[in-house]
């Protein structure tokens, strides 16, 4: 089951530069909460502040609190415990290539000490259905590599393997921006079904795309959260002045 | 009028084309004449080295220990195993350093210790191999105060790091940071990603610049004179002088005896093809486990 998200007062750094600043926003639980803005507005390194993605870059520095459910994000636990409850879905499908088709779903557990082998035949199994991929490659789990897949299917193998280690969260950082309409109308529907189960971040560029399946969204502008609320909303009567220059394509 | 006009724009075509097919004539058959340039001298050495040992070469050389001076036969099957035994203790102590420091200096080194061993990596490469023979003789033979397979196998294991060093960090830079994140994004900690998750996606360009190693310290002399120093008998212990084909190879060549000069013909064409054979049977098993479409 998905778990609220509840962002206070979160800045992040890169160096000197301060790319997010001082944001505070819920995303509540089994649904779908799309980040839209221009390019550079921060929304990716937003999203990387959710599961300590961001730390990994040299020189780069948060503060405020994340709460994903009852995990105090920055506060008395460590990164990879955090990633282990948030999944993460990135811009370019990147499927680890020397793997097969197979240990690409199985990574995540595999790596992290997991061991039985009948529940992770049951676990790849479940996790290619689930992200609308079992059916085209069943025949070829282990012969294939993950890297001689279609970019869409590609994409579903990333979305595969996030949930194989069963978050409660997942992120998805433009997940459709590399592939072609019949993958993007694949993995929309996917979002769909998947947020039954889970709460999910969806950053885009597309706004079709955020009304298509969030329920709510957030626009960022120079790295600030100029205003959130239902997606209805936002696309239909902003708020805020900035935001309907945005969405009606006065800039951006 | 236009039409005369199209006849000549299509005269134009044809010269320009004629003249694009030149040109890429020209490039093919440069390109194609540098390949033979390259491969020329390798094909002539290798023909030489058949010519000049298939001769001497039969079962009792790759079986039997070498005969006495002035007695026709023998064979150089003891300097055979010794050279395994050498490369073998080079490799054991060479591989795992030279990929450890590779990896460390890719992942972690971008700092003033990664510089450091950069640069020393770079003058071990350019120091004469003669020079690190004779450090293997101070660190080991002095100590154990006899020549040794040891000491011959640490030499050679000094001349194999940096190459394989520098090869592995080029290698393990070459991974794409997102196959890093994607693992990140998994919960994988930072040593268990670069150890499962890098270095295996870097594996087939470590596999090569180990053999590149590998191929590069099997017929080495020098550093072996004073260190394995060579043997007439079989040898298996590691502590006590061994005999190696390049060594074996060189005291046959410099003897007055042309018995022992074919000898050595046959010894250079044994060592040539076993380096041929023992990188293209890595290339082999390594390769078994790709998969089908992996890069």
């Amino acid at each position: 089951m998905g778990v609220d998200i509840q962002v206070e007062h979160l800045n992040a750094w890169f160096g000197k530069t301060r790319a997010v600043q001082d944001i505070t926003l819920k995303m509540s639980a089994n649904h779908a909460t799309a980040i839209i803005g221009p390019s550079g507005c921060g929304k990716s390194t937003f999203v990387r502040c959710i599961n300590r993605m961001h730390e990994t870059v040299p020189e780069a520095r948060v503060s405020g609190q994340i709460r994903i459910g009852d995990l105090n994000v920055y506060n008395g636990t460590s990164a990879t415990q955090v990633r282990r409850r948030i999944g993460m879905v990135f811009q370019k499908p990147n499927p680890f290539p020397t793997m097969s088709i197979y240990d690409n779903v199985a990574a995540g557990l595999k790596l992290n000490g997991f061991r039985d082998r009948r529940q992770l035949d049951e676990i790849v199994e479940r996790s290619l259905t689930m992200a609308a991929l079992w059916h085209e490659v069943k025949d070829a789990l282990r012969k294939q590599s993950g890297a001689s897949l279609s970019g869409g299917q590609q994409q579903r193998l990333c979305i595969a393997r996030a949930l194989a280690v069963e978050p409660q969260v997942l992120l998805m950082d433009e997940p459709c921006s590399a592939l072609d309409p019949i993958s993007t109308s694949k993995i929309e529907e996917l979002i769909f079904q998947l947020k039954q189960r889970y709460t999910i971040v969806i950053v885009t560029h597309n706004m079709q795309q955020a009304s298509r399946v969030a329920e709510y969204t957030g626009f960022f502008l120079l790295g600030n959260l100029i205003e959130f609320d239902k997606t209805e909303k936002i696309f239909t009567n902003p708020s805020d002045k900035r935001t309907e220059d945005y969405i009606t394509g006065r800039f951006g | 009028m236009s039409r005369a006009m199209t006849l000549k724009a299509s005269q134009a075509d044809l010269s320009v084309s004629l003249w694009r097919r030149a040109i890429d004539l020209l490039a093919t058959f440069a390109a194609g004449s540098a390949v033979v340039l390259v491969l020329l001298p390798l094909g002539a050495v290798f023909g030489y080295l058949v010519y000049k040992g298939i001769g001497s070469l039969n079962w009792a050389f790759l079986s039997q220990t070498p005969k006495p001076v002035g007695e026709a036969g023998g064979g150089m099957a003891n300097a055979i195993a010794g050279s395994a035994l050498i490369l073998g203790i080079a490799s054991v102590i060479g591989v795992p350093v030279g990929i450890g420091a590779g990896v460390y200096l890719a992942e972690y080194g971008r700092n003033r210790l990664g510089d450091l061993i950069r640069f020393t990596a770079d003058v071990l490469n350019g120091v004469p191999s003669i020079v690190i023979g004779i450090v293997a003789y101070g660190i080991v033979v002095l100590r154990q105060r006899h020549f040794s397979a040891l000491a011959g196998g640490v030499a050679l294991a000094i001349m194999m790091i940096p190459t394989i060093t520098r090869a592995t960090e080029e290698m393990v830079l070459l991974v794409p940071t997102a196959v890093r994140e994607a693992a990140y994004g998994l919960g994988v900690s930072r040593w268990r990603t670069t150890i499962s998750i890098t270095l295996r996606t870097a594996m087939s360009g470590v596999i090569t610049g180990v053999m590149l190693a590998f191929a590069r310290v099997a017929g080495e002399t020098a550093p072996l004179l004073f260190t394995a120093f060579g043997n007439t008998y079989w040898n298996w212990n590691m502590n006590q002088p061994t005999a190696a084909l390049p060594l074996q190879i060189f005291v046959y060549a410099i003897s007055p005896f042309d018995e022992w000069h074919r000898q050595a013909w046959a010894g250079a064409l044994v060592l040539i093809v076993l380096i041929v054979v023992s990188v293209s049977a890595v290339r082999l098993v390594a390769g078994r486990g790709m998969l089908k479409g992996s890069s």
